[in-house]
């Protein structure tokens, strides 16, 4: 549905994207991460037949942007990040006159079905300049999604809106997503766990990570790493696992009884862990894998040393 | 067609809950309307040595000039606010044409001149009453041809101007500055050169107007001045619209 290759964007002298490349299928829900200024902005902007790019080629629903930009524009709902409205329409005023840049037959019928699914319904004739942030953005998500467009472009959609908004709006995201495709950026980590099929990391213009959520945790990581509990000293404990093969290091945990285990292989060793524990008399409370959350992973990946930076999966 | 009329649309409703084409149109009526009744007053007094009826071009005359702060006043924000309130990204990702755009944004502010122009109609009948053979209806027509046609052109070139700043004030001024100059000071230059001079007098805006069209006189070169202003502005207008995509 949206295919980009080698996409590339200048300002002047600043080259804000270099060579983008990646996809995004039907019904799923691609996540842009990055820290400000990484260049989603910019690459929704290109997607969206705003603005034209310097190198590289992008299609989205089959069509090229540069080329064809009315028809991708005809296929894509975009929310742009400052959510442009205008204060002095009423919500009504303002979907119908979308609908109708549209050509949708019906516009009263598609406006007033659009509310229903954003919520909007009793605030159709109020002004847009007196809504709260929360309102505007759900209005600008019915501006994008007025026309059921194939393809949705949503520059961080939830910012903004307070956490029951947020969970309204993610719910909604994901209801559409199961049909349509859906490219969103977020700086929310959370948010990109919760709602994306696929997670794709940009910093400073360049992809440096694209799976699934997931995998990102296990991926990055290499070598499991494991912690421990049991009650009582672990000192002894420490010494015995220390020399087990298959375990780089053991270390005490932060809390008391803990024991935190680096693992030298990807395996499964932890059958054979419980088995050591046991078998040397220790009460074992707690043995578990421990991930590292996306934020480390986001950390480490748009860390401005470029030896971890430049690492792709 | 259809993207221009709903551009057009919103842009024609938009100036009844506009403040400032409120006060344009209360400076344009009210301006007009004084302008005519003095010159009827006048009329009266002096008819014994300038035995000559008012006709159509005691409105339609000061009707073109008022343009000249009208036109700026309407145009400033079409695509200046667009810009600054950020809605531009709205429209260039929507499935319209840039040159639609502004043809759209033209139209808008064009027909809202043009029901103005409708709304003084009012004068030239009252005036029909009062003088016993009527009035005399080329110099009517030709008039208010004239009149849209400066108004097309100077809109026009309003938009263009409008879409090169996000600020509405700099527009306004910018348009402003350039009208004063076609209207007026390029006639100087026109009047000092001995030859040479054809080419100002061809841009003089006030001329094409003032000389033939307010008098009853059509003559397809006035039209198409006009006319090559209005498409100049509104391509100026398009490339300017484009231009900002690149940056």
């Amino acid at each position: 549905m949206i295919r980009v290759e080698g996409l590339t964007k200048d300002y002047g002298s600043r080259r804000a994207i270099n060579a983008l490349t990646f996809e995004a299928q039907q019904g799923e829900v691609l996540g842009f991460l990055g820290p400000n200024g990484a260049g989603k902005t910019t690459t929704m902007r290109i997607l969206t037949g705003y603005m034209p790019a310097t190198s590289g080629t992008a299609t989205v629903a089959g069509y090229d942007v540069m080329d064809e930009s009315l028809e991708v524009r005809r296929r894509v709902g975009y929310l742009p990040e400052t959510v442009p409205l205008y204060t002095d329409m009423t919500v009504f005023d303002y979907l119908k006159f979308m609908a109708n840049l549209r050509h949708l037959p019906d516009p009263d019928d598609r406006v007033d079905e659009t509310l229903e699914l954003v919520g909007l319904l009793d605030r159709a004739e109020g002004y847009i300049g007196k809504l709260s942030k929360g309102m505007r953005q759900r209005v600008g998500l019915a501006q994008a999604l007025l026309h059921r467009p194939e393809v949705l472009i949503l520059d961080e959609p939830t910012i903004g809106l307070d956490p029951g908004q947020v969970v309204e709006v993610r719910n909604l995201i994901r209801d559409v997503g199961r049909e349509r495709t859906v490219l969103l950026s977020t700086h929310i980590l959370s948010e990109a766990q919760q709602i994306c099929d696929r997670v794709l990391i940009i910093n400073k213009g360049e992809i440096v990570a694209e799976d699934t959520p997931g995998n990102l945790q296990l991926g990055l990581e290499g070598a499991a790493r494991l912690l421990l509990r049991i009650k009582g000293d672990t000192a002894p404990l420490l010494e015995k696992l220390g020399k087990l093969d298959g375990i780089q290091s053991a270390k005490p945990g932060a809390a008391l009884g803990e024991i935190e285990l680096q693992l030298a292989t990807k395996e499964e060793m932890r059958p054979e862990i419980a088995r050591a524990v046991v078998s040397g008399g220790f009460d074992l409370l707690e043995l578990r894998q421990v991930g590292m959350s996306l934020e480390d992973i986001f950390l480490q990946l748009t860390r401005d040393n470029s030896a971890n930076g430049k690492s792709k999966e | 067609m259809r993207n221009i009329w709903t551009i057009a649309s919103r842009e024609y409703k938009h100036y009844f809950i506009s403040p400032i084409a409120y006060v344009v149109a209360f400076m344009f009526l009210a301006t007009v309307g004084i302008i005519f009744a003095l010159t009827i007053l006048n009329a009266n007094q002096s008819a014994l040595y300038y035995p000559s009826a008012p006709d159509a071009s005691s409105v339609t005359g000061p009707m073109a000039f008022l343009l000249l702060l009208a036109s700026p006043a309407l145009t400033m924000r079409l695509l200046a606010d667009e810009q600054r309130m950020g809605t531009m990204e709205l429209l260039l990702t929507a499935p319209l044409r840039d040159w639609e755009l502004v043809l759209g944004k033209w139209l808008g502010a064009f027909l809202f001149i043009a029901s103005l122009a409708g709304a003084s109609l009012i004068f030239p009948l009252i005036l029909n009453f009062l003088i016993d053979p009527g009035i005399d209806k080329g110099i009517l027509f030709a008039g208010y041809l004239g009149v849209l046609l400066v108004a097309a052109s100077m809109l026009g070139l309003g938009v263009g101007i409008s879409a090169m700043f996000s600020n509405q004030v700099a527009a306004f001024f910018v348009s402003l500055v350039i009208f004063v100059v076609m209207w007026w000071l390029i006639g100087v230059p026109a009047s000092l050169l001995p030859n040479g001079g054809e080419v100002f007098r061809y841009l003089d805006m006030a001329s094409h107007f003032y000389e033939t069209m307010i008098r009853g006189v059509i003559t397809l070169a006035d039209i198409v001045y006009y006319l090559s202003l209005t498409a100049l502005g509104l391509f100026t207008g398009t490339i300017a619209v484009e231009i900002r995509r690149w940056r």
